[in-house]
């Protein structure tokens, strides 16, 4: 499944990278990218673990910035 | 500004007023006399805390979570490194001036993501739908099709649909970067993104808001990001290895020098200087944005890029392939001259019209329409379309033939009759009836205005090699390719010759240049995949062309390539000239550093000055006029 989702406060495009980066690692995770300058997360996951996968999704972003969310 | 800019504003203000103060009073000698040699720290401890504490949390925060290269950790040892060699001055203003040049940069992202979003700001809010005689306003995800919509003067069409009442003008600029408003009335198809003029519109809604043109074109833009060019990918790589290298090379810095000339703060001071610098963050901001201004440009004037690649590509574009029928003309056939063999030319065009009743191609369309009467389905049975050949049917009962020569040639039937018989150049279809040639009809399509110009400007921008390619038969297709100047031309191909004809000529072609196809999306698909880059006539293409290309022209205009050649290379431009400069003036300031020439003042304007400047530079790609 195939999904995006908006980020708050994603502030620094260098860390953008480094969140796909631990994303892609999620087992689960078929393809992963952030769009700096659109704010915006696309994920392309397995159905069974959607959810599951986003709250790793969350937990991973959080680790490199703090501030910034994944509005889900 | 938002709120949390202001904050940092506000703290800026105040770190830089103390900041002052203290400036002021040690040059002055007063802070000579502090009594104890320890409260010297803590008073600069101030203002540096109220302009950086934000960042020591930061990096603690992050050091937590094993991201150790991270910017604030390196901003928080660079600048305790200061502390540590007794530069307290020093440690707030490089922590001052680092906090103003990322505001600075925070506000220019803002900035910018604004105004492409803006630009790209197409997206219908609301649908009025009329219920017990009032309107009320939903969702445009909620319409069905079927359903009937009211769009009043200067709304933004919320769905695809046919008017079904009132009269106005339509500003399709959005879509297609068109000017002029084209009419819209009782039975005009209207594309949802476009913005209503001074009538209101009643219209059957057609499509889903998922399926709409606004909802595709905003897919595809924001996809666009997706697909990375190789200079973005080049430089994700890149930042990878420039962090660790440079802190390495800090830690080096300060511990080798000193093992063999002493003097530990000197080359610490120097180490927290590489440590500033050490941020690749300028060229990961002003790449992609480039490329995203890039893109943002381009659909402005109704080009659509699905991604960066593409853009990048478009720039490297020699050879450009084209698509005679729908792309350098107007697709719209007409009949010429009807020849008649053993029939009387009214019988021809009535057993034609009958034959073609089925198809949706261009010259089934133009038999019609010549032919000027209602089509009795019943008439016709067991009706087959061959590909690049013709159709095979029966009217009234008789076997038909109708095509081109090749299909007269398959079937063995003798059209000698006809060859330079008929007096206009065109598209000749040779009717058969139980196997014998009945007549033929020409049919003709006019050169689309502006096609020999678009090419015109191809060539100055340097496109190597124009080809047309055609089903067409050569004398028509040599009298286009004659009068638009193209340098190579291959008729009478099938759709399967096309996609040979390409390979062939992407062999041909050097190392990095590029080939494009554009087609109007007719049987073309297999070859818009398969060029470097393909480009679709999107108004009246085919929705499987506009999923196959990589390139979408909006509103048919060929002449938009060569604007979008312009706009490719000028981005290109524009990143190369921020990798270099970026790379240049931290490579620059590294070396001086560790020669002791260059301050901390210098890393900090390297890091987030550069950051800075490359994104003001990006946001060229977005202003120009690139007609």
């Amino acid at each position: 499944m195939k999904k995006k989702f908006k980020m708050e406060d994603l502030d620094c495009a260098n860390c953008a990278a480094k969140m796909e980066d631990l994303i892609r690692k999620i087992d689960g995770v078929n393809e992963v990218s952030i769009s700096f300058l659109a704010q915006k997360l696309t994920i392309d996951a397995d159905d069974a673990r959607f959810d599951e996968i986003m709250k790793e999704v969350q937990a991973a972003c959080a680790k490199i910035d703090a501030e910034c969310k994944v509005l889900l | 500004m938002n709120k949390k800019q202001k904050k940092v504003l506000t703290r800026i203000i105040i770190a830089f007023v103390l900041f002052v103060i203290l400036f002021i009073l040690e040059h002055g000698g007063v802070l000579e006399g502090v009594p104890h040699p320890l409260l010297m720290p803590i008073i600069f401890l101030i203002p540096y805390l109220i302009i950086g504490y934000d960042i020591i949390l930061k990096a603690a925060r992050n050091i937590r979570n094993g991201q150790i290269f991270d910017e604030n950790f390196l901003m928080m040892i660079a600048t305790f490194g200061a502390f540590a060699v007794a530069e307290y001055l020093e440690a707030v203003g490089v922590m001052l001036f680092y906090q103003v040049g990322e505001l600075f940069q925070s506000y220019a992202v803002g900035k910018s993501r604004q105004s492409i979003s803006e630009m790209m700001d197409i997206c219908p809010e609301y649908a009025n739908i009329e219920e017990n005689g009032e309107l009320i306003q939903v969702d445009p995800d909620e319409v069905e099709i079927g359903t009937i919509i009211v769009v009043k003067p200067g709304e933004r069409i919320p769905l695809d649909g046919i008017v079904v009442e009132g009269e106005s003008l339509v500003d399709t600029s959005a879509l297609t970067g068109e000017s002029v408003p084209r009419r819209a009335a009782n039975g005009s198809e209207i594309h949802s993104g476009c913005v209503n003029g001074g009538g209101t519109l009643k219209v059957q809604v057609t499509s889903t808001f998922e399926n709409s043109t606004v909802a595709r074109i905003l897919e595809l833009v924001e996809n666009a990001s997706s697909h990375k060019a190789k200079v973005e990918n080049f430089i994700t790589r890149f930042a990878r290895y420039y962090t660790p290298v440079v802190t390495i090379g800090a830690v080096l810095l300060a511990v080798i020098p000193t093992l063999f000339l002493g003097d530990f703060t000197v080359w610490l001071q120097r180490a927290c200087i590489f440590l500033v610098i050490s941020c690749p963050c300028a060229l990961v901001i002003s790449v992609p944005m480039g490329f995203f201004g890039g893109i943002g440009a381009a659909s402005k004037y109704g080009i659509l890029v699905k991604g960066s690649n593409y853009l990048e590509a478009m720039s490297e574009m020699t050879t450009i392939v084209m698509d005679k029928t729908g792309t350098l003309t107007k697709g719209e056939f007409k009949v010429v001259e009807v020849y008649s063999a053993s029939l009387s030319k009214d019988e021809i065009l009535d057993i034609a019209a009958h034959a073609e009743g089925y198809s949706n191609h261009p010259i089934a369309a133009s038999i019609r329409e010549a032919y000027a009467q209602s089509i009795s389905v019943e008439r016709v049975r067991d009706t087959e379309e061959i590909a690049g050949h013709g159709i095979h049917t029966f009217v009234d009962g008789r076997e038909v033939w109708l095509g081109n020569e090749k299909l007269m040639n398959e079937k063995g039937i003798d059209y000698s009759l006809v060859t330079g018989t008929l007096k206009s150049i065109g598209t000749v279809v040779f009717l058969a009836c139980e196997g014998k040639l009945a007549g033929a009809i020409v049919i003709a399509d006019s050169i689309k205005e502006g096609a020999a110009q678009a090419i015109g400007r191809m060539k100055q921008l340097g496109v190597k090699k124009c080809v047309m390619l055609t089903g067409d038969n050569k004398a028509t297709a040599v009298a286009v390719a004659k009068e638009l100047q193209i340098d190579e031309v291959c008729a009478e191909l099938l759709p399967q010759d096309k996609v040979s004809k390409v390979e062939e000529l992407l062999n041909a072609k050097a190392g990095k240049e590029k080939l494009a196809f554009v087609g109007d999306g007719i049987n073309d698909a297999p070859v818009l995949t398969r060029a470097d880059i393909g480009i679709a006539m999107g108004s009246m293409g085919a929705d499987a062309a506009i999923e196959a290309a990589d390139i979408v022209l909006m509103d048919d205009d060929i002449q938009k390539i060569s604007t979008l050649v312009n706009i490719s290379r000028k981005t290109v431009r524009i990143v190369k000239q921020n990798i270099v400069f970026a790379l240049g003036v931290k490579l620059i300031v590294l070396i001086l550093g560790a020669l002791g020439i260059a301050n901390m003042w210098a890393a900090v304007f390297a890091d987030v000055g550069v950051s800075v400047l490359a994104i003001l530079n990006s946001m060229r790609t977005l202003g120009t006029d690139y007609k």
